[in-house]
């Protein structure tokens, strides 16, 4: 085991654990936010720059400071390696300005995206963002498109996080979902549009951080902050079956996989609990399902509400 | 005037066929090294060399050598990078187009002293002219016996293989161009692993650039001391400059690093000053993504002392009045040029270019274009 400290809090972890999921495994409010990185899909992170860390110390045999910041979801710890997160005022500059780059030709759609109250862009916004925007140029933009017959890619609000890329990479040998062009043109597809002919396709919609990928099923039929989670099980053959159903009384508009606070879909009985098509998207009618019960959200911001009412009452510096 | 150690013989006539680059004392690096020296006796002698990577980080060449991971059973590649696709340099095409002997004599030499058996060059697409001398000149080694099987009868086995590049520049970058080798997207990978470690096809990897594998040849030649005497402090050797720009002699030119900035732009022997009888405005030394030099601090530091073309002395001043050697791409604007109108130029080649898997690239180089 090697030591590590993050935030002034020392931890003891693994050798080969990346910052992020030393601060991970620490808890608490000196986890860096992570946009592309994925703790379950292997090939995930160093992307979106929005866990930047500053290390102070690379380690006890070398203390000197790392000069430019770091992205902690793939720097390895060091042993004596201090870190600095929260109590960085650079961390805390930068992540501002990975903020307004993702926002740069992200619309602000909020109101009418699906995503709204689950967004960990939103969530990043409110914590870093400012509230004025300096862009004036012109946003790249594109039509909505149809991953097959359940999924809508909006690919105005992507922030190329590649997480889909790597779902789809599990699901196909060959590469159907991918990404075409570089650069600011950049964006995700399907081969010739096609769907992902794959019972499991569906989970790209859980683990897209924002409104890119939806649900078809569920696109404008409520706000999710109207809805109640529940936590529930049901018999299938092709994946655990359980899943978290969101409830307006009587009936189930739509079926998630159970995620954690970090958006990751949740491990259950070793396995990563991932949710076929079927579970997803065909099972509306609440005979399918036992319920377990209410479902705590404890992470998303309109979820739970009033969290960024107080937040910004106690720090008005938040909202510039 | 300069030594020349790579490019003395680059207008020889008919030097890009095999047997007058055999003539002129082309190959002896092979034959010394694979019949007297063995692979870490080379490895020793570029690390006394003090060669620095001529790719743009300027990381030691020997340090990086000695980092490969060298599992048993397991195979290992050399990989030149010779993408280079940075605006304001050109003289690995010059070295390739002139003396394609060099690059295989050092790409021998240097896969013999890494336990390489099969090694790659990766050549920018747009080079495809390039690409069919490389090609050629491969045929005559294997012809004459310094590639395939047991060369000149030392048991040491290896194939080289030129792939062009679909014309990216951030396929230049090691790892995306590894990815690119392999026939996927050029996007850059992430590290660690490092390719030294898990490089081409998951197997241990050098990626080094054209003119340090050339630079090779002359430091088995003469040995790693000689060569070390030649340059000041921690950079060695020779250098290949690509200047361009508004001189009156533009072109490559091979330097004993040391030399000033003042000579270079106005000697003689070099780039004969600014063309047109103009005043020089700015100075970028080292290739597009290195720092602009006003000119006021393209000859002298901020602190007032010569400015020499070393790593060392070009960074004098970090990013607030320094700049890099970097690839040396040597851009020179006189008195007419717009710089805003040529930072645009490069904001629109970045944008262009950028393989937009990190946001601050993705966006920021597309916001910077469209601001200028
Ligand atoms: C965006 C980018 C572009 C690069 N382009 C080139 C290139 O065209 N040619 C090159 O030799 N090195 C290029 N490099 C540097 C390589 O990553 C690598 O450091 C170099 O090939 C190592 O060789 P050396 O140690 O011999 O310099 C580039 C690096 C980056 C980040
Ligand atoms: S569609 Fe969603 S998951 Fe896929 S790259 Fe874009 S933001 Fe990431
Ligand atoms: S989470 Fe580390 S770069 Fe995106």
């Amino acid at each position: 085991m090697i030591k590590v400290t993050i935030d002034d809090v020392e931890i003891e972890v693994a050798p080969g654990t990346t910052i992020l999921n030393a601060a991970r495994q620490a808890g608490g409010d000196l986890v860096p936010p992570a946009m592309c990185y994925y703790s379950k899909l292997p090939g995930t992170g160093g992307k979106c720059r929005t866990c930047l860390v500053e290390v102070a110390a690379g380690s006890t045999a070398d203390p000197r400071p790392m000069p430019k910041l770091v992205a902690s979801c793939s720097t390895p710890v060091m042993d004596g390696m201090i870190v600095k997160n929260k109590t960085s005022e650079r961390v805390h500059t930068n992540r501002g300005g990975v903020v307004e780059f993702l926002l740069v030709n992200h619309p602000l759609d909020c109101p009418i995206c699906d995503q709204a109250g689950e967004c960990h862009l939103q969530d990043l916004g409110y914590e870093h963002g400012s509230a004025k925007t300096r862009y004036r140029e012109e946003r790249r933009t594109f039509s909505p498109i149809d991953i097959g017959n359940k999924i809508k890619l909006h690919m105005n609000r992507c922030i190329l996080c590649y997480r889909c890329v790597a779902v789809a990479n599990q699901l196909t040998d060959s590469r159907v979902h991918g990404v075409m062009h570089r650069g600011e043109h950049a964006e995700i597809s399907t081969y010739i549009e096609n769907a992902i002919d794959n019972d499991f396709s569906g989970n790209m919609i859980d683990v897209c951080p924002v409104g890119a990928l939806t649900d078809k099923t569920f696109r404008f039929k409520s706000r999710v902050w109207f809805l109640k989670p529940y936590e529930a099980e049901c018999a299938c053959n092709k994946c655990s079956g359980k899943a978290v159903v969101w409830m307006f009384g009587n009936e189930i508009f739509r079926v998630t996989a159970r995620k954690d606070k970090y958006g990751e879909v949740e491990t259950i009985e070793d396995k990563t609990a991932w949710i076929c098509n079927d579970c997803r998207f065909d099972k509306k009618d609440p005979s399918n399902w036992t319920l377990i019960g209410p479902r705590k959200i404890d992470r998303h911001s309109v979820i739970s509400q009033g969290k960024y009412a107080t937040k910004n009452d106690n720090n008005p510096k938040l909202l510039r | 005037m300069s030594r020349k150690l790579l490019i003395e013989h680059a207008e020889v006539p008919g030097i890009t066929s095999f047997e007058t680059y055999r003539k002129h004392g082309g190959y002896a690096s092979v034959e010394k090294a694979l019949k007297t020296m063995s692979p870490e006796e080379v490895v020793e002698e570029v690390k006394k060399s003090g060669l620095r990577g001529r790719g743009g980080a300027g990381f030691p060449t020997g340090m990086k050598w000695s980092f490969l991971a060298k599992p048993e059973g397991v195979e290992r590649h050399l990989v030149c990078n010779a993408d280079e696709s940075e605006p304001g340099t050109f003289k690995d095409r010059y070295l390739m187009e002139k003396l394609p002997h060099l690059l295989i004599e050092g790409m021998i030499t240097s896969s013999y002293a890494l336990g390489a058996r099969r090694s790659y060059i990766y050549i920018r697409g747009e080079f495809m002219y390039v690409l069919r001398i490389l090609e050629k000149a491969i045929a005559e080694a294997y012809a004459n016996g310094m590639l395939g099987k047991n060369i000149l009868g030392s048991g040491y086995d290896l194939d080289l293989v030129v792939t062009p590049g679909g014309g990216a520049y951030i396929c230049g970058e090691e790892t995306a161009l590894l990815e690119s080798l392999e026939g996927k997207r050029g996007n850059p990978r992430m590290k660690p692993p490092f390719p030294a470690v898990k490089g081409l096809w998951g197997n241990p990897t050098v990626v080094n650039n054209v003119e340090s594998i050339a630079a090779v040849v002359p430091i088995v030649n003469e040995g790693g001391e000689a060569y070390a005497k030649i340059g000041i402090e921690r950079s060695t050797g020779t250098k290949l400059i690509s200047a361009s720009g508004n001189l009156v002699r533009p072109g490559v030119y091979e330097i004993e690093l040391g030399l000033s900035v003042e000579e270079f732009i106005y000697g003689d022997n070099y780039c004969r000053g600014v063309a047109n009888g103009k005043k020089l405005k700015a100075c970028i030394p080292g290739g597009s993504s290195v720092p602009i030099l006003p000119h006021y601090l393209v000859t002298k530091t901020a602190a007032g002392t010569d400015r020499l073309m070393t790593y060392e002395s070009l960074a004098d001043g970090g990013f607030a009045s320094g700049s890099m050697l970097g690839s040396g791409g040597f851009i020179v604007f006189d008195e007419d040029q717009c710089i805003v109108r040529n930072t645009w130029n490069f904001a629109r080649f970045y944008a262009h270019e950028s393989c937009g898997q990190c946001s601050p690239c993705r966006e920021g180089t597309g916001w910077m274009e469209k601001v200028l």
